[in-house]
């Protein structure tokens, strides 16, 4: 599989990431180099394989539900860019 | 070089016990050597020397009471991925601009809490991607190690290429590193260290700038096996804000240090000799194999026939992990801020000026292979291969090897701003070839230094280990360092 410069520009746009021309460009040179060397996975027969979710088998720990945390407001907008009364300042989102 | 700073930690931690030096005097010679020689390796991105002399001060206190933990005094370096209070944290990004947290890792808190002396953060590549450390927002890091009669100037691998050359330049004590896909021991072989990148889940990820989740681990570069050894016991823990963490007692990892290998198993993978392998990769390793021998190991012909794919297995879970991890770089809550005409348009111009190349490279990937329609042929087929990955060591750990040795890189460390590596991302990419499969197992994995290549540059053993049982890669490792000896860049600085 490859990608063309369209498909560049779109997951581009799904990333969150400005491109112009010249980086779509080469992004689309580098994407399929990559892609390329990843298509040897077909070679794999993996029919009946289980995909590998943990790397050591342990069951997630569950913890009570209680609060065991929290109030912590200002240490958490104090390295924001912009903030106002312990909330996130963003640019409007609604018209 | 003050002489102070060419003591290991356990030669450090005997002075500073018997008070014959003290914490503050060796730390002073580290920030003078920082300050005298950081410019030339760049491998600090920022010198915490106020933080150093306090916490200096405080371990001579605790020293002169008769008290004092396992490194007490041991003034070390830290990468900037790891989250420590109130210093700049970057992941040497430019994205993470002015970045200074409120929390610090549970690793950097356990070596705190163990007497540690922080010097300052140590350069990386961008997010922990890359080889050469030459993907830093802070400019490339200087391998101390130089071939004779030259003064061309050589990367010292990757990600942790600050550490790994702050250790091998005498400045730092020891360094804490990060391995997701070979990040710890591939700079360790570039750099004549040891670094070891234990089990996943041995050491806590809390407060470490997640780069791919499922294959991240920390772990210390230091000058020598026992320093490594000393510097694992502290940084591991079991911890309950890490959900992977393992509830498992950290054995005294330096206990094993001179134990025999009579009766002990080691597997020799036919696939890690692979095609275009310089000849001295070759030697070194058949030495490696007679040093074990000799030391009363059986060598037993292995095959971990899934070996080839797990570079490619790695370069669909990696980037697909990352591309969700960095989503969280936004603008919004820390960091560079780039405005725009709408929130959107925000959120891309941040992230288009704030990312480096290769980790938009690495986004971009990890986007498209999740993306509508390309799951299955991508992510769920290349963590079906990972199974298989892990399938292969299982299956040899279960014929009775104990441990596993390997080549750590398939090349020596190559110069600064090499064009057909830069021009060509899976060229780079080939340096983790030896060094991923470990990760995509979770296993632990170890790098040695054991010789010098025919220009005079390090070169690295691996020896990968049953899940934690890390105690039997420094039992091992330590046969190696004997019958190698110690490796140290000759002085040109």
């Amino acid at each position: 599989m490859s990608v063309d410069l369209a498909t560049v520009k779109r997951v581009a746009r799904l990333a969150r990431i400005a491109v112009n021309e010249e980086d779509a460009n080469r992004m689309t040179g580098e994407l399929n180099a990559i892609l390329g060397f990843v298509q040897q996975l077909d070679e794999v027969d993996v029919t009946g394989v289980e995909p590998l979710t943990s790397v050591i088998p342990m069951a997630l720990r569950r913890r009570e539900d209680a609060i065991t945390d929290g109030a912590k407001a200002e240490d958490i907008v104090a390295n924001a860019p912009g903030s106002e009364e312990n909330f996130f300042v963003v640019p409007k989102v609604i018209e | 070089m003050s002489d102070l700073t060419t003591l290991t930690i356990a030669a450090a931690r005997d002075a500073l016990k018997n008070r014959s030096i003290s914490a503050s005097e060796l730390t002073e010679a580290y920030l003078s050597a920082i300050d005298a020689y950081n410019t030339e390796f760049n491998v600090y991105v920022s010198v915490t020397a106020d933080k150093a002399r306090a916490m200096a001060k405080a371990s001579d206190a605790r020293l002169a009471g008769g008290k004092g933990g396992a490194l007490e005094g041991i003034p070390l370096g830290i990468k900037d991925l790891y989250a420590t209070e109130g210093d700049q944290t970057q992941a040497c990004s430019h994205l993470l601009d002015g970045f200074k947290p409120r929390y610090e890792s549970t690793v950097t808190a356990n070596l705190w809490a163990d007497g540690a002396v922080q010097l300052g953060k140590l350069n990386m590549d961008e997010f922990a991607m890359g080889s050469s450390n030459e993907s830093s927002y802070y400019g490339v890091v200087k391998n101390p190690w130089r071939v004779a009669g030259s003064n061309a100037n050589y990367v010292p691998g990757g990600s942790s290429g600050g550490s790994a050359a702050a250790v091998s330049a005498f400045l730092c004590a020891g360094a804490t590193a990060t391995d997701t896909g070979g990040s710890i021991r591939q700079p360790a072989a570039f750099t004549g260290t040891v670094g070891i990148k234990p089990t996943y889940g041995r050491c806590s990820r809390w407060g470490i700038v997640a780069f791919a989740s499922s294959l991240d681990q920390a772990g210390p570069i230091a000058r020598d096996v026992r320093d490594a050894a000393i510097m694992l016991k502290s940084m591991a823990s079991f911890d309950l804000k890490d959900s992977t963490s393992v509830d498992l007692p950290v054995p005294s990892y330096e206990d094993v240090m001179g134990q025999s290998l009579k009766g002990m198993k080691v597997g020799i993978p036919k696939e890690y000799r692979v095609e275009g392998m310089p000849d001295e990769i070759e030697k070194l390793w058949q030495q490696g194999i007679a040093w074990l021998k000799d030391a009363g190991a059986e060598i037993v012909d292995i095959s971990l026939p899934h070996t080839k794919y797990a570079l490619p297995a790695y370069y669909i879970v990696a980037p697909a992990e990352a591309s969700s991890n960095l989503a969280r770089y936004d603008g919004v809550r820390y960091g560079l801020r780039v405005p725009g005409k709408d929130i959107v348009e925000m959120y891309e111009n941040t992230r288009a000026e704030g990312f480096g190349r290769e980790v938009k490279r690495r986004i971009m990937i990890g986007t498209y292979v999740l993306s509508a329609g390309y799951y299955d042929a991508y992510y769920l087929r290349a963590q079906k291969v990972r199974s298989l990955i892990k399938q292969d060591f299982d299956q040899a750990y279960a014929a009775g090897v104990d441990v596993i040795l390997t080549p750590a890189t398939p090349s020596a460390a190559f110069k600064i701003g090499d064009e057909n590596l830069n021009a060509d991302p899976v060229h780079m990419y080939l340096n983790d070839i030896f060094t991923v499969t470990v990760n995509m197992a979770g296993l632990p994995g170890m790098s040695v230094p054991a010789g010098l290549s025919s220009e005079g540059l390090p070169l690295g053993l691996q020896l990968i280990g049953r899940p934690f049982e890390e105690e039997t890669l420094f039992k091992t490792a330590a046969v190696i360092e004997k019958a190698a000896g110690i490796f140290t860049p000759k002085k040109w600085w």
